[in-house]
């Protein structure tokens, strides 16, 4: 009983700071509030209850949004969303690297935010979340790799095929400014 | 190209993920190879832009009322709680409640830092990396009058190491703010200066801070934050910032 009662106060102290980037986050895969706000919801009610067979000592974050992303997986949206997405996210293979970066002046300004996060909305799923988590949620790899349930030489892989396709899609916007 | 090895680990050397021992070298490669500092300035930029880009939505209040609720710890303690477990929870919650707020601040203070790095970086890498050229604070000092909403000091430097350059108005998250740039030797050092209240950081000053193998000192005085960045040694930063500390 009383073990109960430590677990429940502690899951509060450790869930409720993570609200906001879980919302955030739930937001960016589902591209709607309402929807945002199920997920997270759902998110908080499995954790709670499953909170009991979390190991203490293993990486909590992950560990949350490992539940909210495999919710949203098996929701309508995520799966309408597995079927589109292309499954190249999937290939292990690093991209040639000789691509030319990103116009950079346009970004030094910070005047296209806009820009930015519609080329991130454009993004396919597994390459959306993977760059989110990396920049936005300042995660490690394997803090990635145990959120995602891949391996960290996928992390990276898709991480960088990502980005490359980030930087592709902005290079196609900037040159039609 | 000779330099494809190095770009093939841009990214992870970004993200901080070699070794301790590639990341120096890359490093020090980044500091000889004119190519790949601009490889590494654009996608540092692409970084800051994702990251700024990526923090878009927040949650309606009644909606974060509703899930702080759901998950509230029962307010009705049961009777077999001892007073060793309360003391165990109380622990653990203190514990579990500080690490987070330390890694929140922690988060907080390395995103402003890397927006001031970019903007040390990027003002550098510009052909006109400053709008008033001058080596003296009298000619620079006033140059800001009527172009940012607050008045500053500057050190006199003749018996220092360090030469002012000159001055630009520069923006920190929409607040305007006086940047000037300072070189000791071959090493250029931002001064930058911000109003304490516009800015609005939630964060305390600190007294010394790491990003990139850039070195930041900061404080706040008579209402200002005040932040010093370069790549010169700490000892030299902390030199330049008790100079400007005790500018009359």
């Amino acid at each position: 009983m009383s073990a109960e009662r430590l677990q429940s106060g502690s899951f509060e102290e450790l869930a409720l700071p993570l609200f906001d980037q879980l919302y955030n986050f739930a937001q960016w895969l589902t591209q709607d509030r309402a929807e945002a706000e199920d997920l997270v919801q759902e998110t908080y009610t499995k954790a709670l209850r499953g909170f009991t067979s979390y190991q203490q000592g293993t990486n909590f974050r992950a560990w949350m949004y490992r539940i909210l992303r495999n919710t949203f997986l098996t929701s309508r949206t995520g799966l309408r969303n597995a079927a589109t997405t292309s499954m190249d996210a999937e290939d292990d293979s690093v991209p040639a690297v000789s691509d030319p970066d990103t116009p950079e002046s346009i970004l030094i300004e910070r005047s296209n935010q806009q820009l930015v996060q519609t080329a991130i909305e454009e993004l396919p799923l597994p390459f959306r979340e993977v760059l989110l988590l990396c920049e936005v949620e300042e995660m490690s790899y394997q803090e990635m790799a145990e959120a995602l349930a891949i391996p960290i030489g996928t992390v990276m892989s898709r991480l960088s095929r990502a980005r490359a396709a980030l930087r592709n899609n902005l290079r196609g916007k900037l040159s039609k400014v | 190209m000779a330099c494809d090895s190095w770009l093939a680990k841009l990214d992870t050397y970004l993200d901080g993920e070699l070794t301790a021992s590639e990341m120096s070298a890359f490093d020090a490669h980044v500091r000889g190879c004119s190519s790949c500092a601009a490889s590494t300035l654009a996608r540092v930029q692409l970084k800051r832009a994702v990251r700024s880009a990526g923090q878009r939505f927040q949650a309606a209040p009644e909606f974060r009322q509703k899930i702080r609720a759901q998950i509230a710890a029962p307010s009705h303690p049961r009777r077999s709680l001892s007073w060793f477990w309360a003391a165990v929870t109380l622990a653990l919650v203190l514990g579990a409640f500080l690490t987070g707020w330390i890694r929140q601040e922690r988060g907080r203070q390395g995103a402003l830092y890397s927006e001031l790095t970019d903007l040390h970086v990027a003002t550098l890498a510009s052909t006109t990396p400053v709008d008033v050229v001058s080596t003296d604070r009298h000619t620079v000092k006033p140059w800001f009058q009527g172009k940012i909403p607050f008045s500053f000091n500057l050190p006199d430097l003749a018996n220092s190491e360090f030469t002012l350059i000159g001055g630009r108005v520069t923006y920190l998250r929409g607040t305007p703010g006086a940047q000037l740039i300072y070189q000791l030797r071959k090493h250029e050092v931002s001064v930058f200066i911000f109003p304490e209240q516009a800015l609005r950081l939630n964060t305390r000053p600190e007294a010394l801070f790491t990003h990139l193998t850039f070195h930041t000192a900061s404080w706040t005085q008579d209402g200002l934050r005040y932040f010093v960045l370069g790549d010169v040694s700490p000892d030299q930063l902390q030199s330049l910032a008790a100079l400007l500390k005790a500018a009359k």
